[in-house]
């Protein structure tokens, strides 16, 4: 089980999570493809499921099975936790 | 000069897999042999052109499950087809029931979307742009 300052720590983790923002439940292959084209970030496909395995144990990451395809989709209600740790003052509007 | 005249694709059902890649993407038929053993050697074309075939290949071998397994479970095409309008296709297929693990999606120099050719396979559908 990682937390989720563990899981934000490595600039290829928070790679993969903006390609995941990029579309709700993605194929590896089109994650893979979003992090070369849009992000300019080129993992091996081994690197990013290790880096999944972590964020999917923080709970940022949620993968399911539709059919015979495995879907990645990221999940940002463990992010709750850092605001209510170090509340922002609201700025006023 | 060596050049490609054939490539293949596995499928696991070459009745459906005709109908598929026919009437729902377009090809054309071009071979349909009994080869026995409920194997046939099944080709089709792209309409109004000679020359490269597509084989249409019986999944029947061991390793052609897993195979087909892997790469569907990460979302992996088996090969990729060439279109002009990206947009319009992906319309008219999902108008067909045609299911797409990915929409249409700018990716680099091309346009890709990816759908599921029924008979064990995905298939990416590419357009130029630019």
């Amino acid at each position: 089980m990682s937390d989720v300052y563990e899981a934000l720590a490595a600039p290829a983790r928070r790679a993969i999570l903006d390609a995941l923002a990029g579309r709700e439940e993605q194929t590896l292959f089109e994650l893979l493809n979003r992090l070369r084209y849009d992000h300019e970030v080129v993992l091996t496909r081994q690197a990013v499921s290790q880096h999944l395995a972590v964020l999917e144990s923080s709970g940022l990451v949620a993968r399911r099975k539709a059919g015979r395809t495995v879907l990645i989709s990221f999940d940002p209600a463990p992010l709750a936790q850092i605001a209510l740790r170090w509340p922002t003052p609201q700025e006023e509007s | 000069m060596i050049r490609i005249h054939l490539a293949s694709v596995f499928v696991t059902d070459q009745e459906r897999a005709r109908a598929f890649y026919t009437d729902t993407l377009g090809f054309e038929l071009r071979q349909d042999v009994d080869m026995g053993g409920g194997n046939r050697w099944l080709t089709v074309g792209n309409p109004g052109e000679e020359g490269f075939e597509l084989l249409l290949e019986p999944a029947g071998h061991p390793v052609v499950a897993p195979y087909q397994e892997g790469l569907v479970a990460d979302g992996i095409p088996a090969t990729s087809f060439a279109v002009d309008d990206l947009e319009a296709e992906h319309a008219r297929l999902v108008g067909l029931g045609v299911q797409f693990t990915q929409p249409p999606t700018a990716m680099g120099p091309v346009i890709t979307a990816v759908l599921d050719d029924t008979c064990g396979n995905l298939i990416q559908l590419a357009q130029m742009v630019g």
